[in-house]
């Protein structure tokens, strides 16, 4: 008890927030590694994410595979059809304007979820939290399905090794500096296309990821991308677009602070997203961790 | 020369437009033609409580109806509406504009019901509503074209609330659908708690259709400390919800106020098992609804009939009883007076035995208020219900003075 | 002047369209030929954006949908004439517009875009929160009002004819808007933004004021719709439904007069012949997305016009 308030739903919904705030990490992490070296806003990223849940609801429908090589097999399927997607489309726009690479990815999302919907239809198909994962764990203040706070820490682990990657690694430096000078990278002898090429297939594959981790929470629904989508945007846009530990930050951050308006003021949990952007554009342009430009 | 050349180009781009345009129809049959549009959702949250088995219940129907009509055919279209009003009630126009459907049947969704009854008016053409929940259907926004078959709001929560209220359970927290059916639902169920002497604690009403996570309302719901969860939801949704409900381990009585065998179906017994829930329709119910499900069971194998899908059979054989009386001619001419004859008809079929419709379009039949049985209890296949109580029309239904339908005279 | 400063094949196009539109209901279901109007009227105010001064408001529907609510409710509640209902549709839309687009011009280029969509985001929430829009039933079964207050537009024909008026009027003024001294500044901006500013012009000022025109020729765009189909709903307001838009100027060509016209015929037309068959429209509307980008960038009028050498 707080103020004669009793903290332990606002506790509850914040650990729930951050079970959303896990994805949202996730996602825009890829989002951002994206931006930050291809320069395309890739509005596919939320059907990639989808396609992440779709691919490992196939794998056990078709093939049995389960959700443990699924949290291998279907990052690097999304990620192949992501490196498919660059070599034949992507890579013809890089001359272009920002537009035509949001607009071109739309299409592709708009793409894949149709063809999904035709398949599973709207309200989708589910996929049961693995063995291993179930049941519940009592924190003392709520009971937590043991499977969300996996999610919470695997997505954390994930977010801080690729961060640390990009950070502390050669292969980071590389990316880091083809983000700031190509031509420069490209004179020193580095694959600059094939790296690029290689940086979609990963975000893209990330994506993935949080698809096959969310299939259990959320179940396998077409829509789940254009759900996230746009609020995954915000966060990027929040954070700083291009900026890593912003986007993993703000993700986080987001979920907290949704879990927190879910505790007094439900209806508005969708649009907080919005208002932190409208304020942070307006207020700090370059994002929360953005250089200014 | 040159500018000629040009705005021939425009004239067969916009001609090649035009040309590719829904143009009008011309028919010339020789048999006049009925047509009945099955629309409902056939890809969402309510596609199996609706969906593909309401359009076979209305095919049969038809096929059964087919040697006693006199002098006409009918036709079954189909549309899914998305659970959208705005295209449920274009493609209700369309259809009785251009398509030449003289009857809509099954609509679940209260909000696109309305939407559609609203069309049914202004066209005057017929509507039968087999799928939708809302008690505003038959009260407040009733009209003289609609017929309101097989369950309402009202009725659940008399049924299902009231057993509920009565074993104890007399503080609610809902867990309700953001449009019309949930809050209609949530407001009928919330009367009869309070003119038990029981509270409400609060509610969540959550956007649909679109929302898969239930976990954060399961929590408000908990920490309220109300003794009953109210699912004021349907479908997928009530599913989901119950489910997790279980996840997070929440130790109040669920209170599905709306749930189909098609639910309990994708729950499972060990789920499921223990609930009450009301239908006016259970397959295993006496002979003939054994031999009805027998008929169906063919075309939709994985998908025992509800309550629903029944009332689009039965709907439809009455709508078709009724043409035979007025004539071929008489649903092209006044939808109105089809329904007026509809309703001075006494019902009879296979799903709901006899019964009637009333003046203000609802149809009188019994309420069942069923348990679902355990895992143990369960013999075969299906068979899911135990019988608890039976309402006969009188009481399962809001009584005719209650509803404020403009129809009924005082 | 007689042409308006139209040249001599756009008049010829728009003799071809004035044609149609008139000969159109009697093949047509004149119910679709004014939805194909609604939309080809708001898919010409996010021209005026989009096409003259580069600015990619990607939240349009929420100035369109705002239009379908007022007018919807003014019809069903106050029981205003229609051209009043459209008209307010307008109104409210252009304020909206006026508040958000002040908001917005402050940042450029893709933060311009976000910062609409945000708002466009916060205007969906209002509109499921605000007891006036029904939620997610919407605003239903709304009586056609009279036109003037007392032409019953009752008859499909009947509001078809207002509709196709409207519609010319909206085309016309946006044509009048492009080609006007105003005009020619907006394109100034679009092409070269700093240069503009050194020449003089308060840069915002133009575009807070192309905003603001765009926003409400969206909003009697909406306002029509509601008053054609009876209903207004929250389908209108979603970020899906700015993405349409961007679609269809995309595919009838940003920037020509009669691209987003174009655009808007086909797109009505892929939705009604697909939509018995699923989600063939978003696959087709994805496919159609990804050809533009690939082959034909400026849509199929700036193809056409680029090809025959007109501006169209």
């Amino acid at each position: 008890m707080l103020f004669g308030y009793n903290l332990s739903p606002i506790l509850a919904q914040s650990v729930l927030g951050m079970v959303n705030g896990a994805f949202y990490a996730l996602l825009s992490l890829g989002l951002a590694i994206i931006f930050g070296l291809l320069n395309i806003i890739n509005f596919a990223h939320g059907a990639l994410y989808m396609l992440g849940a779709v691919v490992s609801y196939l794998l056990l429908h078709f093939l049995g595979i389960g959700y443990w090589p699924a949290l291998v097999l279907a990052p690097l399927i999304v990620g192949a059809f992501g490196v498919l997607l660059e070599r034949t489309m992507i890579n013809r726009l890089y001359k272009l304007d920002h537009l035509y690479g949001l607009l071109l990815t739309f299409g592709v999302a708009l793409i894949l979820e149709g063809i999904v919907r035709n398949s599973i239809g709207s309200s989708g198909v589910t996929y049961s939290v693995p063995e291993a994962l179930r049941g519940a764990t009592r924190l003392g203040f709520m009971i937590m399905p043991t499977y969300r706070l996996w999610v919470v820490v695997a997505s954390f682990v994930i977010c801080i090794t690729t961060w640390l990657i990009l950070e502390k690694t050669p292969i980071g430096a590389t990316l880091r500096a083809a983000t700031e000078n190509a031509a420069l990278v490209q004179s020193f002898g580095v694959n600059v296309p094939r790296l690029i090429t290689l940086t979609y297939g990963a975000g893209v594959g990330l994506a993935g990821l949080a698809g096959v981790m969310a299939a259990p929470v959320y179940s396998v629904n077409p829509n789940m991308g254009s759900d996230v989508i746009i609020v995954v945007f915000a966060v990027v846009v929040i954070g700083g677009m291009g900026s890593i530990l912003g986007s993993i930050l703000t993700g986080f951050g987001l979920g907290l602070l949704e879990g927190l308006t879910k505790s007094i003021y439900p209806e508005a949990s969708g649009v907080v997203v919005f208002v932190l952007m409208i304020v942070v554009l307006l207020t700090r342009p370059a994002g929360l961790f953005g250089k200014a430009a | 020369m040159e500018i000629s050349r040009r705005s021939l180009l425009n004239t067969v781009a916009t001609g090649a437009a035009v040309s590719a345009l829904p143009l009008r129809r011309a028919r010339a049959q020789a048999k006049p033609v009925i047509k009945i549009g099955v629309l409902n959702d056939q890809s969402g949250p309510y596609r199996d409580t609706g969906g593909t088995t309401s359009v076979v219940c209305t095919k049969q129907a038809v096929a059964e109806f087919a040697s006693q009509m006199s002098g006409y055919t009918v036709e079954v279209i189909t549309a899914d509406h998305q659970n959208k009003p705005d295209v449920g009630a274009a493609i209700a126009r369309q259809w009785y504009d251009q398509e030449g459907v003289d009857m809509i049947i099954d609509v679940p969704n209260s909000g696109v019901a309305l939407a559609v009854a609203g069309v049914a008016k202004d066209k005057n053409k017929v509507h039968i509503n087999s799928g939708a929940a809302t008690s505003d259907l038959t009260g407040a926004q009733c009209n003289a074209n609609i017929v309101h078959w097989t369950y309402d709001t009202w009725m659940l929560a008399q049924s299902t609330g009231g057993a509920t209220v009565k074993a104890g359970g007399d503080s609610w927290y809902f867990i309700t659908a953001d449009y019309a059916f949930g809050h209609k639902l949530e407001s009928d169920t919330t009367d009869l708690i309070k003119a038990a002497k029981g509270s409400v604690k609060g509610s969540s009403s959550y956007p649909f259709p679109g929302t898969t996570d239930f976990s954060s309302f399961l929590l408000q719901a908990q920490s309220s400390g109300a003794k009953v969860l109210g699912l004021a939801n349907a479908g997928g949704d009530t599913i989901n919800s119950i489910k997790q409900a279980k996840e997070f381990g929440l130790t109040m009585d669920i209170a599905a106020l709306l749930m189909f065998i098609t639910d309990v179906n994708a729950l499972g017994l060990d789920v499921a098992g223990g609930l009450h829930l009301t239908e006016s329709f259970y397959w295993d119910l006496n002979d003939k609804t054994r031999a009805f499900t027998k008929r169906i069971l063919p075309q939709s194998p994985d998908n025992y009939p509800n309550m629903d899908h029944a009332g689009c059979y039965a709907g439809s054989l009455h709508f078709m009883k009724t043409i035979n009386k007025m004539g071929v001619a008489a649903p092209k001419a006044s939808g109105r007076d089809i329904v007026t004859a509809m309703k001075a008809i006494p019902t009879e079929d296979d799903c709901f035995g006899k019964g009637s419709i009333r003046e203000d379009g609802r149809g009188m039949f019994n309420s069942y208020l069923f348990q679902v049985k355990k895992p143990a209890e369960s013999k075969g296949k299906w068979d899911y219900y135990k019988l608890v109580q039976t309402s006969e029309p009188a009481q399962a239904w809001r009584p005719l003075n209650a509803g404020g339908c403009p129809l009924v005279k005082a | 002047m007689f042409s308006l400063g139209f040249t001599r094949p756009q008049l010829i196009a728009l003799a071809v369209m004035v044609a149609v539109i008139a000969i159109a209901p009697m093949a047509v279901y004149p119910v679709f030929m004014m939805k194909i109007m609604c939309f080809a009227l708001f898919a010409c105010a996010f021209n005026l954006l989009i096409g003259y001064v580069g600015l990619l408001s990607f939240g349009h529907a929420a100035y369109f949908g705002m239009g379908c609510y007022l007018s919807a409710y003014a019809a069903k509640h106050w029981g205003f004439p229609a051209e009043i209902c459209v008209l307010l549709g307008g109104i409210v839309a252009a304020a909206m517009g006026a508040v958000f687009g002040a908001i917005a011009i402050k940042r450029q280029g893709i933060y311009f875009s976000m910062i609409t969509l945000a708002l466009a985001q916060f205007t969906y929430f209002l509109c499921t929160q605000m007891a006036f829009t029904g939620g997610e039933d919407g605003i239903q079964n709304v009586p056609r009002p009279f036109l003037l207050g007392f032409l019953s537009l009752s008859n499909d024909m009947a509001i078809y004819w207002m509709v196709a008026v409207v519609f010319l009027v909206g085309f016309l003024a946006i044509f009048r808007i492009i080609h006007s001294p105003f005009g020619q500044v907006l394109k100034a901006i679009r092409e070269n933004e700093p240069r503009a500013i050194s020449l003089g012009y308060r840069v915002d000022d133009y575009k807070l004021l192309a905003f603001v025109l765009s926003t409400f020729i969206a909003g009697a765009a909406g306002g029509m719709k509601s008053l054609v189909f009876g209903i207004a709903s929250l389908s209108d307001v979603t970020w899906q439904a700015s993405g349409q838009i961007v679609l269809t100027n995309l595919l009838g060509g940003m920037g020509t007069v009669f691209g987003p016209v174009v655009g808007a015929v086909i797109i009505n037309t892929l939705e009604f012949y697909l939509s018995p068959f699923g989600s063939w429209v978003t696959i087709t509307q994805g496919l159609i997305f990804v050809a533009c980008v690939m082959v034909f960038r400026r849509g199929v009028i700036g193809e056409l016009g680029a090809r025959f050498k007109v501006a169209l």
